[in-house]
């Protein structure tokens, strides 16, 4: 085994202990490069299956394509989609784009704040329609007590500190100083009632690796990671479009992404150099802390 | 593709352990450009004298206290292989930490300050390292600018801490010398101390080696799940798990424990992998079997032919504590083993060690937080793991108290004789009818027959003692967890003036006797109806 088949392996088996500790079970899709990884992961657990819904939380500034990628893969592999949004910060014109507030308050109304009233159900919220291909009213929204997300140790210093079962509180509130032991591959599976528990099956893994992944598995990817052609310029981490940079790259395939990370290019460059809100004062820590992703 | 090692990097607090890091870090060029620098520049900012730990302590609370409160994960890497270093808490409020840090790691840097030499956590740290199972172990013997680079002081704290660590079974792979902020020994030769003539730090990490899988050992393959997505039109029932030990293939014939049923291996399932007949150690993978047997999450697989794993409900372990509770005999937890869980009672506590000082206590009844103690377990029904000695991975469980992991260890040896604490009644009867008055009534005193066997011995007995013009009722207390209820309802129908009869196994029948003891016993293994009338006549 390489180290991708190992990785590949400590994934998958977190995965099923997800699904087999948590009736209410969903999976957060971003669209980027991470969450597409994730979710050929779950395929890889069940056997080609996905057997819980995917939560979406779409900011209305994300990039177009991002929308219009989500809804083709959805109904391409037959997936259950979940939509949630913060209509009412939208409505009310209470975002960084419009002027209103700065980038951290603006993702924490768009992002943490739709995430957790779409997890909690305390939100209303869409799902994908399969037949009608349009997202509907969800006419039965329920909880979710386990939600599967994305995140890498390697990206940015708080999240080298999370737990591969990381309890939230009431509040998806996330005590750093206080975390559950993990010993082995043993990992906290009992939760009192009102708790709910972020699980991160990726935790060990490398941008590079993902990298590495989508080149061996061929996964389909959103074509806004790569350079167009006759231009230099390409992005590495997708958000909204308000606050989300290109960097100055050229590769325009997976096999030049993977030649580029591997030739060093970017190793002292940081993954979410081209995101905004990382730099304003407190950044991802604060928000991770309030239930950000 | 590239190897890549976990480390982890333990020691007591302020012993060193976050310089070290950030300075290997910065040192080996596996720092983002500007960190360094805007870390200073922060430091500045806030008038504090620059440090590399705080290059590692990217939280704000950390910063604020000045202490490591988790095990920060970071990345580099040597011409060798890529490293993710742990750098793991030495407080010992935060041993959970280190513990959780320590476990996913191959191999272990312990660093012991030059200047204050071997300190509580130096030793508890080190014990745990040897418990978790990680065999590499390198100690540095920090802060060596503080001593002047006098190679005295590294050689007595070297001789005092190998015979430590001789005592429980590590053999460190090398001692360093070295100063984390001054860089000497971290990456090449230092000139401060040219009396030093081994490896430097780097180099020792290149040397160690890379775990084996344990294709060698039995198979082992705990069931994690059992699949059947009728829903999405897919009809296979795939048994679902990762491989532990030894190599499967399609055809195989192969046993589950602890059920002992019996199928064959009809194919290897996976989703876009190329089709296999073979799978080895360490797969996350699933197949379909010829039979449909009922397997169940926690089951183990392994093929007709190959060393048994232990089956069996009582177990002698060794098991640290990190419950803010401590661990108590009698009291019901969570056993997790494999992909196992079940219900558990630890019923004695033969030892207890301190983990500081390593001194040992016998004849307690509990394992206080942070000690270290041999226990019996004893588990609501029979699983199947392995022994330490037979298996390194197959012997690991976990106790879960309520929500929490609260202790792990490894199971030492089966153990038939459970060593029980008296059972208390769970709720007292009290009657204002005299026995007299009642034995007269139902023409035979109270008793109570204590008969060894298994489920369902003694239907028999009971009726014929009904047909004799007894009283009788029959209990069955072989678990556990069933004697307190057992006990209880048997002390209850005793008061009534009935005969009980408790089918039990024998090793409870100590315990049961004592709960009972105001009433008259028959111990026996087979008695017949006529011997019992003529006693309570």
């Amino acid at each position: 085994m390489d180290q991708l088949d190992r990785l590949e392996s400590q994934s998958v088996a977190v995965f099923r202990e997800a699904y087999r500790e948590f009736k209410q079970l969903a999976m957060l899709w971003s669209i980027g490069k991470d969450s597409t990884v994730l979710l050929w992961l779950a395929r890889k657990a069940f056997f080609g299956h996905v057997p819980f819904p995917l939560v979406h939380i779409d900011t209305a500034y994300k990039i177009p394509a991002m929308i219009a990628y989500r809804n083709q893969m959805a109904l391409e592999w037959g997936l259950q989609l979940v939509v949630g949004q913060n209509q009412e910060a939208l409505a009310t014109k209470q975002t960084f784009p419009d002027g209103a507030t700065d980038r951290i308050s603006c993702c924490k109304a768009l992002k943490t704040n739709a995430l957790n009233g779409t997890l909690d159900a305390s939100w209303p919220r869409w799902i994908l329609d399969h037949t009608t291909q349009t997202l509907i009213p969800d006419p039965n929204p329920t909880p979710f007590t386990g939600v599967i997300v994305g995140a890498r140790a390697d990206e940015e210093g708080s999240r080298s500190k999370e737990r591969t079962f990381s309890p939230r509180g009431q509040h998806h509130d996330w005590d750093i100083a206080d975390q559950p032991p993990e010993f082995w591959n043993q990992y906290k599976t009992d939760f009192k009632p009102g708790t709910h528990v972020r699980i991160h099956p990726l935790l060990d893994w490398t941008e590079l690796n993902i990298w590495e992944y989508i080149q061996r598995e061929s996964i389909p990817i959103i074509d806004l990671y790569f350079a167009k052609p006759g231009t230099s310029q390409r992005y590495r981490s997708l958000g909204c479009y308000p606050c989300t940079q290109s960097v100055e790259s050229s590769a325009m395939t997976v096999d030049d992404i993977v030649t580029e990370l591997r030739s060093g290019k970017f190793s002292t460059i940081a993954e979410r150099s081209g995101r905004a809100q990382d730099k304003e004062d407190g950044g991802l820590e604060t928000l991770r802390r309030e239930g950000y992703m | 593709m590239v190897e890549r090692m976990n480390v982890v990097i333990v020691g007591h607090v302020d012993h060193g352990k976050s310089t070290f890091t950030g300075r290997l870090l910065a040192d080996s060029g596996a720092l983002p450009d500007g960190k360094l620098e805007s870390v200073q520049a922060w430091c500045a900012t806030h008038s504090r004298p620059f440090e590399y730990a705080f290059l590692l302590d990217a939280l704000k609370e950390e910063q604020a206290q000045g202490v490591t409160i988790d095990s920060a994960r970071c990345f580099f890497k040597s011409s060798k292989r890529h490293y993710i270093i742990i750098d793991a808490p030495g407080h010992i409020e935060f041993l959970k930490n280190m513990i959780s840090g320590a476990a996913r790691a191959e191999a272990a840097i312990l660093l012991i300050s030059a200047q204050e030499g071997i300190k509580e956590n130096s030793k508890r740290h080190g014990l745990m390292l040897s418990l978790l199972g990680i065999k590499q172990v390198a100690v540095l013997i920090n802060k060596m600018d503080l001593v002047g680079y006098d190679q005295s002081v590294f050689e007595a704290i070297k001789l005092e801490y190998a015979q430590f660590l001789q005592s429980i079974g590590v053999k460190p792979a090398a001692w360093v010398p070295i100063s984390a902020r001054q860089g000497d020994h971290l990456i090449g030769p230092s000139d401060a101390m040219p009396w030093y003539k081994g490896m430097d730090v780097l180099s020792v990490m290149d040397a160690f080696h890379k775990e084996k899988p344990l294709s060698h050992l039995p198979v082992r393959f705990p069931v994690q799940d059992v699949y059947k997505f009728t829903q999405h039109q897919d009809d296979r029932r795939i048994i679902a798990g990762t491989m532990v030990s030894g190599e499967l293939h399609q055809g195989d014939e192969i046993v589950v424990y602890p059920s002992k049923k019996k199928s064959t291996i009809h194919r290897i399932e996976g989703f876009n992998v190329p089709s296999s007949t073979t799978v080895g150690p360490d797969r996350a993978t699933g197949f379909t079997l010829n039979t449909q047997l009922f397997i169940k999450p926690g089951d183990v697989i392994s093929r007709i032919g190959e060393v048994e794993p232990a089956v069996g409900s009582c177990f002698r372990a060794n098991v640290f504590w990190l419950g803010k509770q401590p661990l108590r005999v009698g009291r019901r937890y969570k056993l997790k083993t494999g992909t196992c869980k079940v219900p558990m009672v630890v019923t004695h506590v033969k030892s207890v060690l301190n983990s500081a000082e390593l001194t040992s206590t016998d004849s307690v009844n509990e394992v206080a937080r942070h000690e270290v103690g041999e226990i019996v377990i004893e588990t609501l029904k029979p699983i199947a793991v392995d022994l330490v000695a037979d298996h390194p991975i197959m012997s690991r469980f976990v106790i879960v108290d309520e929500y929490d992991i609260a202790g792990g260890g490894l199971f030492i040896a089966k153990d038939d004789h459970p060593h029980l604490p008296p059972i208390e009644l769970e709720m007292d009867v009290q009657s204002a009818i005299d026995p007299g008055l009642r034995h007269t009534r139902l023409g035979h005193r109270a008793g109570v027959v204590l008969v060894t066997g298994s489920g369902g011995v003694g239907h028999h007995l009971e009726q014929e003692l009904f047909e004799l013009g007894l009283f009788p009722m029959r209990l069955e207390g072989l678990s556990p967890f069933a004697l307190p209820s057992v006990v209880t309802v048997a002390n209850a129908l005793l008061t009534a003036g009935l005969v009980v009869m408790v089918v039990t196994r024998p090793e409870y029948v100590g315990v049961i006797a004592d709960a009972l003891s105001p009433y008259d016993q028959l111990v026996t293994e087979d008695p017949t109806a006529q011997t019992i009338a003529n006693w309570l006549a």
